[in-house]
């Protein structure tokens, strides 16, 4: 076994690239979650996302027209779970189960005839002499431009949440959709507003995954990303700065694990492939025994459905 | 007052399917006045109000502001033409703190640091002291409704709505609560209160419109009228307060002894060094504003919460490490709050809630199956005894009414011939008749020789039916006191007082 093979500047560069689909995933169930609702079909969204943004980047030739692409079909397969959890008032676990089933159903049916195709490239943001500079010009400045696009909506997210009016009332909303009701907020509108949201993140990051990550197309691309992004949002403790960690430290033992298999580890393969979603177990563990802080912190409707009573 | 007139409402009706929330009602309110809307529960009272808010539509009627037609179609517009509203059950949230929690209420906030800043000088103004940072999940609920009635301050209101304000304050907290709202009327500002405390609105209130069914039944002056003629006109009939029976105090029959647990309720408030003891025939009343550890004492009571075996002793056995179903074995047989998802299971039938709780001490259950005529006759047998009105055994515990359903639940518990009875509430939400029929049937089942603990946060309730008297403050159990030679104030004290806030008035001064 050979770890001198482990370039760390390299290592740190490509797993700030592998976190870059659960994060922005993660961001967007964020928001979901702290509007009260539970979508569990986070997986579903950004296997469409992937392969609506490969067909879509593959036709115009444009990556960005893409991950547009990518976003709109997330956000549009985001709002038949919107419907049915809002207004017919379904089980929210069941549906987004069912969502996750649908989406990687239907992603395997729509990219029918497009295996084996390159998309258009997506290149590295031109930083010119910075990019030079001995290991944190290959760490921080040699990425694409969705690297940094996805770490500025972790600031986004943070200040709207934690700043601005809409922040505000998305939390209300999800700590207690009663009151914000009483106080004549449209608890269903403002729901709808972030499942979208959520579903526009999650397609954008399955979209990631296609065009740059692996890049192109097979059944199933994003193999269990969503529901690490799932287990994200709960290990941040619906924190946006932690979720940054908490994407960090999955896409980190992610391209450990792949890095570890190419130095020959003694440790069979499959249990090194493991070992990411093994974390996520883990983690999803710690966090929801140690019962007082970070249940504390869930939105206090989570998964609860709301339906006006006058 | 005979000043101008603020509000008129003219001939409102709203109807649901099935019910007549409001039939024809009319009423005025003048600039500056404080006017009581009295009524049981189900009066109309809620509807009334939450029209005059904007959140319901009436179907037909029409409301003058200052002479200007007033439909509001939003809280937003009734807000905005100067109505605001302090709801019964808090419009709070309990994870943002007391600034942000303000800004929802509001239409155009300022920045949270001007904000915070104004809700400090409003608050000390009125006499009601918050600190904008806190989070609301950690006060009182008296300083809750500080949070509610200050966010209704900032905006100016000429119209102050109140939804039963003070029922989860103690005396003392009532005290500072009139003072403000006289204060408030001094100003201008009209005050639409709504309760069923006689007493309360007796000293505060200058008119009052009583709701029964729906419908106006009567205007009073209420420092005029004696609280009996205002219940009776609430009731639409004669009252008769609960008799007793003298009965000989026995052994003691539930003992505890500085029982701590941690509550497994989130925000919830543990119980420290709890310790009592309760003779056959006696009712032992313990009050307290909610959220001091009332659910706690009841699930540790019950044996849902478990401690160390001699911290709990049934008939001298120490039974603290019992679960439900060995204590229900043991004697102690527990009625809890919350009627929907706690005490019943709301979509099963009477019949199979009657089994839930009675199987074992009825002998409802043979070889593992369910002896259903047996079950069926002890349902019949409850809803007989306790004049539960409902279609028959077999509907839903969700499809009865609040009060029926709690008389169902409080007969199931009495009739398994218990030692220890225990009740979280009993009459919460419950009209005055029945009300007075399930205080009679604890009463009686003291008297038979059972040990009563009855938890309740209505005061005169505890006054009337208990014997000994003790107050939960924050998980802590006060001595308890023979009922006999009690005072108000000195109950308020018990009680924690005005919670460390019996600062000066001092915009009055």
């Amino acid at each position: 076994m050979d770890f001198g093979s482990i370039n760390p500047a390299v290592l740190i560069a490509s797993l700030m690239v592998a976190a870059v689909p659960i994060m922005l995933a993660a961001l967007g169930e964020l928001i979901v979650e702290k509007s009260g609702v539970l979508n569990l079909g986070v997986e579903g969204m950004m296997i469409i996302g992937a392969i609506a943004g490969f067909i879509v980047a593959v036709n115009t030739g444009s990556p960005v027209i893409g991950f547009i692409g990518g976003a709109v079909a997330g956000a549009a397969l985001s709002l038949v779970f919107a419907f049915l959890t809002q207004f017919l008032l379904t089980n929210q676990v069941a549906t987004g189960l069912a969502l996750t089933l649908f989406g990687l159903g239907l992603s395997s049916l729509a990219g029918q005839g497009y295996n084996g195709i390159k998309p258009p490239p997506t290149n590295a943001v031109p930083f010119g002499p910075l990019a030079d500079i001995p290991f944190l010009g290959r760490v921080l400045f040699a990425h694409d431009w969705m690297v940094y696009f996805s770490i500025l909506m972790v600031a986004v997210t943070w200040y709207v949440l934690k700043s601005t009016r809409l922040g505000l009332i998305i939390r209300a909303v999800g700590e207690n959709h009663e009151a914000a009701h009483s106080l004549g907020y449209k608890v269903t509108r403002v729901r709808i507003g972030c499942i979208m949201f959520g579903g526009a993140m999650a397609g954008m990051g399955g979209a990631y995954i296609s065009l740059v990550r692996v890049p192109q197309w097979v059944d199933g691309i994003t193999s269990g990303a969503g529901w690490i992004a799932l287990a994200i949002v709960v290990f941040a403790s619906w924190r946006p700065w932690r979720v940054l960690i908490g994407a960090y430290l999955f896409g980190g033992i992610t391209v450990l694990q792949l890095n570890l298999q190419a130095a020959g580890s003694a440790i069979p393969v499959e249990y090194l492939s493991m070992a990411p979603y093994l974390v996520t177990i883990l983690v999803l563990v710690i966090m929801s025994s140690g019962r007082g802080k970070a249940s504390l912190n869930a939105p206090a409707s989570l998964g609860q459905n709301f339906h006006a009573s006058h | 007052m005979t000043g101008e007139i603020l509000l008129d409402i003219n001939g409102i009706s709203k109807s649901y399917p099935g019910v007549k929330a409001n039939e024809d009602v009319s009423f005025k309110i003048g600039v500056g006045e404080v006017h009581a809307l009295l009524g049981e529960n189900g009066a109309g009272k809620s509807t009334l109000v939450k029209m005059i808010y904007g959140l319901v539509k009436p179907d037909e009627g029409r409301m003058t502001l200052r002479g200007k037609a007033f439909a509001p179609t939003a809280p937003s517009m009734a807000r905005e033409l100067g109505v605001a509203m302090v709801f019964q059950h808090f419009s709070l949230f309990e994870a943002l703190n007391v600034a942000e929690n303000v800004a929802l209420g509001m239409e155009n906030p300022p920045p949270m640091r001007e904000l915070a800043a104004r809700i400090r000088a409003v608050s000390e103004e009125y006499g009601l002291p918050l600190d904008p940072s806190r989070m609301v999940g950690d006060l009182s609920a008296g300083e809750r409704q500080r949070v509610e009635i200050v966010r209704c301050l900032l905006q100016d209101p000429k119209l102050l709505i109140m939804d039963e304000p003070t029922s989860v304050l103690t005396p003392q907290e009532v005290e500072i609560l009139f003072r403000t709202l006289r204060q408030l009327s001094a100003e201008g500002t009209a005050i639409l209160y709504i309760s069923h405390k006689l007493e309360e609105i007796r000293t505060l209130c200058d008119a009052a419109t009583i709701l029964r069914r729906g419908k106006v039944v009567g205007t009073a002056d209420p420092k005029q009228s004696t609280a009996r003629e205002l219940a009776e006109l609430m009731v639409g009939a004669t009252l008769t307060p609960p008799e007793r029976k003298a009965a000989d105090k026995g052994e003691v029959v539930l003992g505890v002894t500085d029982l701590s647990v941690d509550s497994p309720i989130p925000f919830g408030t543990s119980l420290k060094n709890v310790s009592f003891t309760v003779a056959r025939g006696e009712v032992l009343g313990i009050a307290g504003v909610a959220g001091n550890g009332q659910d706690e004492l009841l699930l540790a009571l019950s044996g849902e919460l478990k401690s160390a075996p001699d911290k709990v002793r049934l008939n001298g056995h120490a039974a603290g490490d019992y679960g439900p179903s060995e204590r229900r074995n043991a004697g102690l047989v527990a009625a809890p709050e919350d009627r929907y998802g706690h005490a019943a299971a709301p979509d099963m039938s009477l019949v199979e809630n009657a089994f839930l709780s009675g199987y074992l001490r009825r002998n409802l259950s043979n070889k593992g199956f369910i002896d259903w005529p047996a079950t069926r006759a002890f349902a019949d047998e409850v809803i007989a005894t306790y004049d539960v009105r409902t279609p028959g055994n077999h509907v839903a515990a969700r499809a009865l009414s609040g009060g029926n359903l709690q008389k169902f639940l409080i007969g199931r518990e009495l009739d398994q011939t218990p030692e220890v009875i225990v009740i979280n509430q009993p009459t919460w939400g419950v009209d005055a008749a029945a009300a007075a029929a399930i205080r009679q049937a604890i009463l009686n089942r003291a008297a038979e020789g059972a040990g009563v603990v009855v938890i309740s946060q209505d005061l005169d309730e505890l006054l009337e039916i208990a014997d000994m008297f003790a107050v939960l403050n924050e998980g802590r159990l006060s001595k308890p006191r023979p009922v006999k030679g009690l005072t108000i104030d000195e109950i308020g004290l018990m009680m924690g007082g005005a919670h460390g806030m019996e600062v000066a008035h001092h915009a009055e001064a």
